[in-house]
C-alpha cells in the first residue's frame, strides 16, 4: 500500500522516518557500492583521485576499493580494454557476486575511442558485459566520475525487487555467468555476446552517399 | 654526438674481412646514416662494437622492425626521380639504435634484412650480446613476424599466443567488425555502404 506523501512527510518533521523494504534495501545498495579495485588504463589515475581528498568519492560511500571481486558490487571499467584484456574483465565480472553494476569509464571503455580501428582494441566493453552508466571523457574529470556514481545511485534507487519490471538480480531466471571470449587465431571469439550487445542496426540515408 | 660512420666501418671492414657490412646513406633532411648488415655477420658486429674500448657501445637502447612488402603492380609504374635508384624492398628490416654512454656517442644505427617476407625470415638473436633485445625482439617477432633465432624465449608479447597475424605488416588485415558511425568518410564511408545498405525509400 502506497503511503501518503504528505502523511510521509509530516512523520518525517516528527523523527519518523516510513518507507517500503523496497526503498530501505535500494537505499543501502545505492549507498554503500564498493567499487572492484582495479584499472585497465590514464582513466584509473582520474578514478584514484576521485577516490582522493580533494573529490573524496567516500561522500557518496563508494570509497572502499576492494582488491576481491566477490567483495565487489560495482566494477569501473577505467581505462582502454584491448582484446587480451577483454576475458579477463568478463571472469572478474563472472566473480562478481549480484546485485552487480558496471560503470563503462571514459572513450576507450565505451567504444575503443582514439584506438577503435587498432588490431587490438575492444570497441567498447559493452559487447561482452551490461553496463549501467557509460561516462564520456578522455578521461573523464573526478566530477564526472562522481556524476555518473551518483547517476548510477538514483538508477539503483529506482530498481524494483518484484513484478515482471524487476531488477535482474531480484529475478531468478536471470542471467548467470556470461561467456567469456576466447583467443581466437585473429580475434576474439566471439567478438561480441549477442545476448548483451548487437551491432546498431541502422539503414544509412541514401543522400548521404 | 653522431658516430663517424665511414672510420667505425673501416675499422670493422679491417677487423671482420668476412662480414658484409654497407654505409646506407639516408637522404631525407635528418641524413642519419646507418650500417646494413649482412644476418649472418651481426653478431659479430654487435660484438665487436661492444668490446672495443675506444667504441665501447655499450648500450642497446631501441630494436624495431620495417615492413618494405613489394610494390604492387599499379605502384611499379611510377619512373624514380632522376639519379635515384628506388629503395629495395620485398623483406623485413631490424634496426638497432646502439649508444655508447662512456664516450657520449650514438645513435649508431645498424640494420639487417630478411632474404624475403614469407619464409626466410630469420635474423640471428643479439640477446647474448645485448640484454635488452630480449623483449623487443619479442616485440618484433609478434608484430612482424621475424623469427630470431638464438632467441632463449621467442614468444608473442602483445597478442595472445593463439593469434596468428602479425598486425604490423603492412598486408595485415584487420577483422572485419565495423559498426556503424554517425558520420562516416572515404574510407569508413566505403565500409558503410558494404555492411549498412541504404534506405530503400517505398
Amino acid at each position: 500500500m502506497a503511503i501518503d506523501p504528505k502523511l510521509a512527510e509530516d512523520l518525517k518533521s516528527q523523527g519518523v522516518h516510513v518507507t517500503s523494504f523496497e526503498g530501505l534495501i535500494n537505499w543501502g545498495r545505492a549507498s554503500s557500492l564498493w567499487p572492484l579495485q582495479f584499472g585497465l588504463a590514464c582513466c584509473a589515475i582520474e578514478m584514484i583521485a576521485a577516490t582522493m581528498a580533494k573529490y573524496d568519492m567516500a561522500r557518496f560511500g563508494a570509497e572502499v576499493f576492494r582488491p576481491s571481486p566477490r567483495q565487489a558490487d560495482l566494477m569501473i571499467v577505467a581505462g582502454t580494454v584491448t582484446k587480451k584484456m577483454a576475458p579477463q574483465v568478463v571472469r572478474l565480472y563472472n566473480q562478481m557476486a549480484e546485485p552487480k553494476y558496471v560503470i563503462a569509464m571514459g572513450a576507450c571503455a565505451i567504444s575503443g575511442g582514439p584506438f577503435k580501428d587498432g588490431y587490438n582494441v575492444l570497441k567498447g566493453i559493452d559487447r561482452f558485459i551490461p553496463v549501467d552508466v557509460s561516462i564520456p571523457g578522455c578521461p573523464p574529470r573526478p566530477e564526472a566520475l562522481l556524476h555518473g556514481l551518483i547517476t548510477l545511485r538514483e538508477k539503483i534507487a529506482k530498481e524494483k525487487l518484484l513484478g515482471s519490471n524487476r531488477a535482474r538480480h531480484a529475478d531468478p531466471k536471470g542471467p548467470g555467468d556470461l561467456p567469456v571470449p576466447e583467443f581466437g587465431p585473429h580475434d576474439l571469439e566471439p567478438t561480441f555476446n549477442p545476448d548483451v550487445w548487437n551491432p546498431p542496426c541502422l539503414t544509412r540515408d541514401a543522400s548521404a552517399s | 654526438m653522431t658516430p663517424d660512420l665511414p672510420a667505425i666501418l673501416t675499422r670493422l671492414h679491417a677487423a671482420l674481412p668476412t662480414a658484409a657490412i654497407a654505409h646506407l646513406r639516408n637522404p631525407s633532411p635528418s641524413a642519419q646514416d646507418s650500417l646494413l648488415v649482412a644476418p649472418e655477420s651481426l653478431v659479430a658486429v654487435c660484438q665487436f662494437l661492444r668490446n672495443t674500448a675506444d667504441l665501447d657501445f655499450d648500450l642497446l637502447s631501441n630494436v624495431t622492425g620495417v615492413d618494405w612488402p613489394e610494390p604492387a603492380k599499379a605502384d611499379a609504374v611510377a619512373v624514380p626521380p632522376e639519379g635515384t635508384t628506388p629503395p629495395a624492398c620485398g623483406f623485413l628490416e631490424v634496426v638497432y639504435h646502439l649508444y655508447s654512454t662512456s664516450l657520449r656517442i650514438g645513435p649508431l644505427v645498424l640494420r639487417t634484412r630478411t632474404t624475403d617476407r614469407a619464409e626466410q625470415v630469420h635474423i640471428p638473436s643479439v640477446v647474448a650480446v645485448y640484454r635488452s633485445a630480449e623483449y623487443q625482439e619479442r616485440e618484433i617477432f609478434d608484430l612482424f613476424g621475424v623469427r630470431f633465432t638464438g632467441h632463449p624465449d621467442l614468444r608473442r608479447i602483445l597478442m595472445w599466443d593463439e593469434f596468428l597475424d602479425h598486425p604490423m605488416r603492412k598486408d595485415y588485415v584487420a577483422p572485419d567488425d565495423y559498426q556503424y558511425e554517425p558520420t562516416p568518410h572515404d574510407a569508413v564511408l566505403e565500409k558503410t555502404k558494404k555492411h549498412y545498405p541504404a534506405r530503400v525509400e517505398i
